[in-house]
């Protein structure tokens, strides 16, 4: 006796910011399927000029996010059980970005804007000087601890409202780098930074929604980061520092 | 659109309004309890210069306060940018002032 194959309906952005429509497949259903093996199938066994981006399929390297039912994730993180319990995926780029093709979202201004915010190291000393000691239960390294963790996935991104209604805002991601970078004692960039999250693009049209820590695969917290930020650049504000 | 000037303009606006919040709830409260008329009011604040500056400074920190807010809405919102976006903010701040004012300097000056 055979037992039906149980399939899955799936809807896959196809195209540009030109102009795009929607494919629909059937995709086998299996025990333990992610979200990136049913666009892995398509690709393989429906339609190879799909188009998408991913690597490591681990969880590590953050190249596999695209909007799976409306919510931005790590495809290859995402069992689709979890996600499709009626059988039905809506698979689509990340949100807030240009999509080069299909599935694959144009990182650009995401990593304009986290170079924007000053989101490089700024050495304080060269590899001459002997090696500074960090204490981790430094409050400041504490803090800077939190945001470590960050990929550049461009979950919280895609996920951030202020985003979608601002083009220009800085964005989740690149201020939280702008925070741990702040409060690194190896940095030496900190009045740099404080007056790059200042501008009109800054920390200050967070409006603390909060999507970007309720969506961050890594649990990190944005949000807390940019509050951070504000605090630190009203206190620059008070010293007579303008435009911090 | 929304610098560390204007932010902590709205902030500080907020923190200006918030007790001129209270105090115009607490003086409506107190000023309908027994059937108050207009002129028994009006006896009261014209020619006062403290409800003149209690209400031209409420006044002043709305404006600011409103203007900005209506700026983030609507850049979010309707997309608004650049030149336009400025002159709708000021726009918002000097009609709120005109109006604003105006009832003051006819409430505590006339």
């Amino acid at each position: 006796m055979t037992v039906a194959q149980e399939m899955l309906d799936v809807t896959v952005h196809r195209g540009t910011s030109r102009g795009a429509q929607y494919d629909s497949f059937q995709v086998p259903a299996h025990e333990s399927q992610t979200v990136l093996d049913v666009v892995s199938w398509i690709q393989q066994f429906a339609d190879p000029t799909l188009s998408y981006r991913f690597a490591c399929r681990v969880g590590m390297c953050g190249s596999c996010a695209m909007m799976v039912n409306g919510t931005p994730r790590w495809t290859c993180r995402t069992h689709v059980n979890k996600v499709a319990a009626d059988g039905k995926l809506m698979i689509e780029p990340l949100r807030n970005l240009p999509v080069i093709k299909d599935l694959a979202a144009d990182m650009d201004p995401f990593f304009d804007k986290w170079t924007a915010a000053e989101g490089h190291h700024h050495p304080s000393q060269t590899r001459h000087d002997p090696i500074v000691p960090i204490d981790p239960t430094d409050a400041a390294r504490a803090e800077a601890d939190l945001g470590v963790e960050c990929i550049n996935c461009a979950i919280c991104y895609a996920a951030c409202d202020t985003v979608a209604g601002n083009p220009d805002y800085l964005g989740p991601a690149a201020l939280q780098r702008a925070w741990t970078l702040l409060n690194d004692s190896r940095d030496d960039g900190h009045a740099g930074i404080l007056d790059a999250v200042s501008g009109s693009g800054g920390c200050h049209n967070c409006h603390s929604m909060g999507s970007c820590a309720q969506y961050c695969p890594n649990e990190l917290n944005p949000m807390r980061a940019i509050a951070g930020l504000k605090r630190e650049t009203a206190k620059s504000f008070f010293k007579g520092k303008r435009n911090a | 659109m929304l610098d560390l000037r204007l932010y902590m303009l709205q902030r500080l606006s907020a923190l200006v309004m918030a007790p001129l919040v209270l105090g115009h709830l607490a003086v409506m409260i107190y000023a309908i309890q027994g059937g108050l008329s207009t002129a028994e009011i009006l006896g009261r604040t014209q020619g006062s210069a403290l409800w003149f500056a209690f209400y031209g400074l409420f006044v002043i920190a709305v404006s600011i306060h409103a203007a900005i807010g209506v700026r983030v809405i609507v850049h979010e919102w309707l997309a608004l940018r650049g030149a336009a976006l400025s002159l709708l903010t000021w726009g918002a701040c000097a009609g709120l002032l005109f109006l604003g004012l105006s009832a003051v300097f006819a409430v505590t000056v006339q």
